[in-house]
């Protein structure tokens, strides 16, 4: 843990150093548009460009950070380097130039092109990031720069990733490069429910978990170095914690009870908030020891509490789900179980509630207005207590907001399945990620150091 | 004396050339007077020969003809006995067939039985019978009551144990979850009398419509209930432990509210 922190100030301070460019702004809700002609690749390498031209569209697309320009608009002669560029002469067009792009019918803000070819067995991308609003080349060019990968599908996939990345970043969206979704699956000869993972697009699902018996409830620490979950063995229920670097079981020490399982860690990536009945009697809140020891209790109410999620900005104050006044609805508290309050109305059955990285926004899965069971995603701004529901078909919960906090995973069942699905923060790009068996539960961590 | 005895003896033992010698003595004699005077009347017949008839054939006999014991009970058996003379096929019916004329033969009717022994010969036929009295035995005694079977705790509560159902969201007993719980305890002390090792599991449940996560801490609080209530009828909380599965062992998977009443439940199970 604590090697790990100097090494992730150390990424974040390259990190800094290579973007140290203009971060343009998002201003007045007007998203900037964007031309992202399909790129070409030099003899072998082409063979992977409908991989890399897909990744790309859909890493820039479903970012919501941009407008897309229609493909259809774009000019017959693409830019593939930066030497294209002819300015006219005259009046007269002498090759490409910014005001192809820049100008109806693309009327685009930017204009991301390049190409890639093989060196030394390897895909390299020649990538460019350009404002075509700017006069010249040199002022226009935001990003220029040489992507490594494998000279196969994964790598061509992995250098649009890169390449989508830096540009996102240029709009001040946090990169989903390398974040991982772990969510738990019965797909399987036992229908036993075990813990998967795959990449936030849904590619290279991976079995993480072997317990064969019913495996679920699992939250990542913020750092991703850690995942815990329940298990449920012959004595009951176990929280179980493993190393996401290594994969390996860690110790965790459960007190000797029913109910054990975990909801959240702390900010810090130091503790771990749980729901037991270590207390005897109900369920209630308490917050442990990575190994479990050092146990405090947090509520002390006559009914069930459950689902502590600690506000990750502040670390201070948490919301959970409480029966306390009939059925269950989200609360507030600060991290001593000091000043309650109660922040859905009292109408339905309220569960799974997820903080925003922005420790200002609650997404949560809530049947007001609906039958009970018909749980739907909602986003709370928790100050003004104003809401809005965000899906509306089929039965949908486990809303988790992705590490750039404009993206949500959660899980719906439309139809005869349960299924993960992600989604936009205000409901829109809605997509499908996974398809074998039943899938729920999706957890958005960033990648694991 | 002796000579005497022994020529009537001889006499007697040829008494057929006698009487020819003296037929012939007497024809000569009469023939050489013939001559003389009138030839005689022809003689009269010989006398018929006193020869002894050859005796008959000896009739069958059957000296002997026995059952024993001459009453049996069904199942048992009894020995028939015979012996037969001058016979030159033994029979004796009922299905046994031809015999020797000595013999034995072990039999067990199922019923009161008559048995006749034949002897045929050239001297004739002799019949005898025995009858062998077969009672129908008592009936067999009752097998001994069946024990109750054996079942082991794991099937008994399997077979006999009822689940309390709850409604929706709630952990308080039903009336008819008193009912199955009375039930359930008066089987657990059974069964904890029977096997002095046995522990019970009491598990909550739930349907499906609430949160995995609330379910699980729904489930534990039914599971509490229902273990307190049989605490409160008697059975010892040491030997019940709880547990709550939430939703996730769910009986039925309709979304209807009858497998929703159905999964809303407590449930008795073995114990580790």
């Amino acid at each position: 843990m604590k090697r790990t922190i100097p090494v992730i100030a150390l990424c974040a301070a390259v990190l800094l150093c290579a973007y140290s460019q203009t971060v343009i702004k998002i201003t007045g809700g007007e998203k900037p548009s964007i031309a992202v002609p399909d790129l070409r690749g030099a003899g072998q390498a082409q063979q992977f460009m409908d991989a890399f031209n897909k990744t790309l569209w859909n890493d820039l697309d479903n970012s919501g950070q941009m407008k897309m320009v229609a493909k259809t608009l774009y000019p017959t002669s693409v830019p593939q380097q930066p030497s294209d560029f002819k300015p006219p002469a005259a009046g007269r067009s002498q090759g490409p130039w910014l005001t192809d792009w820049s100008g109806p019918p693309p009327n685009a803000n930017y204009l991301a092109f390049g190409y890639t070819a093989v060196q030394g067995n390897q895909l390299v991308l020649f990538g460019w990031l350009y404002n075509v609003q700017q006069p010249n080349t040199s002022s226009a060019q935001l990003i220029g720069k040489l992507y490594f990968g494998s000279l196969d599908e994964g790598g061509a996939r992995k250098v649009a990733q890169e390449f989508a990345a830096d540009i996102l970043k240029q709009f001040g969206a946090t990169s989903l490069m390398g974040s991982k979704v772990y969510f738990v699956s019965d797909r399987g000869p036992n229908r036993n429910k075990e813990i998967w993972s795959m990449d936030y697009d849904g590619s290279n699902q991976k079995q993480f978990t072997f317990y064969k018996t019913i495996t679920t409830f699992p939250v990542v620490s913020p750092d991703a170095t850690k995942i815990a979950f329940t298990t449920f063995g012959k004595r009951g229920q176990e929280i179980l914690m493993h190393s996401l670097e290594t994969g390996r079981k860690l110790s965790y020490y459960n007190q000797n009870v029913d109910v054990n399982a975990a909801s959240d860690f702390t900010p810090d990536s130091q503790r771990l908030l749980i729901y037991s009945t270590a207390g005897g009697g109900l369920t209630q809140i308490y917050v442990t020891a990575l190994d479990g020891t050092d146990i405090h209790r947090i509520t002390n109410s006559g009914s069930i509490d459950v689902e502590a999620k600690v506000n990750p900005k502040t670390g201070a104050d948490l919301v959970f789900i409480s029966g306390r006044g009939g059925t269950p609805q989200l609360y507030r508290m600060s991290m001593d179980g000091s000043d309650v309050e109660r922040l859905t109305n009292g109408i339905g059955d309220v569960a799974n509630p997820a903080w925003n990285p922005d420790g200002q926004h609650v997404a949560f899965a809530w049947t007001s207005g609906y039958e009970p069971g018909h749980y739907n995603i909602f986003v709370m701004d928790v100050a003004s207590r104003q809401y809005t529901q965000l899906t509306h078909d089929g039965r949908n919960e486990n809303p988790n907001w992705a590490p750039d906090g404009v993206h949500i995973v959660f899980s719906s069942k439309r139809g005869s399945s349960t299924q993960i699905w992600s989604m936009l923060a205000d409901g829109t790009g809605q997509q499908q990620l996974t398809n074998q068996g039943n899938n729920e539960k999706p957890v958005w961590s960033k990648a694991t150091p | 004396m002796s000579p005497t005895y022994r020529s009537n003896a001889r006499i007697t033992g040829n008494g057929k050339i006698s009487a020819v010698l003296l037929a012939l003595i007497l024809v000569f004699f009469v023939s050489g007077c013939k001559k003389k005077v009138p030839p005689p009347p022809p003689p009269p017949p010989p006398a018929p020969a006193a020869v002894t008839p050859p005796p008959p054939p000896a009739r069958p006999e059957i000296t002997a003809f026995t059952v024993e014991p001459s009453a049996i009970e069904r199942g048992q058996s009894a020995t028939l006995r015979w012996a037969v003379t001058n016979s030159t096929d033994t029979s004796i019916n009922q299905g046994i067939g031809a015999v020797q004329s000595q013999g034995q033969r072990q039999v067990s009717p199922t019923q009161t039985t008559t048995y006749t022994v034949t002897a045929n010969g050239p001297g004739g036929t002799a019949n005898r019978s025995v009858t062998l009295n077969v009672s129908t035995p008592p009936p067999p005694p009752p097998p001994p009551a069946p024990r109750p079977p054996t079942l082991s705790g794991s099937e008994l509560l399997a077979q006999q144990g009822q689940d309390a159902f709850f409604d929706f969201d709630k952990s308080d007993i039903r009336p008819d979850a008193r009912t199955a719980l009375t039930t359930d305890a008066d089987l657990l002390k059974r069964i904890f009398a029977q096997d002095p090792n046995f522990i019970a599991t009491v598990e909550g449940h739930c349907d499906e419509r609430g949160s995995a996560e609330y379910n699980l801490a729904l489930g534990d609080r039914r599971a509490t209930a229902a273990k307190d209530f049989l605490v409160q009828l008697g059975v010892p909380a040491d030997r019940l432990k709880t547990i709550s599965y939430g939703k996730e062992r769910p009986q039925c998977t309709e979304a209807t509210e009858e497998c929703w009443q159905r999964n809303r439940r407590a449930h008795l199970s073995p114990g580790q």
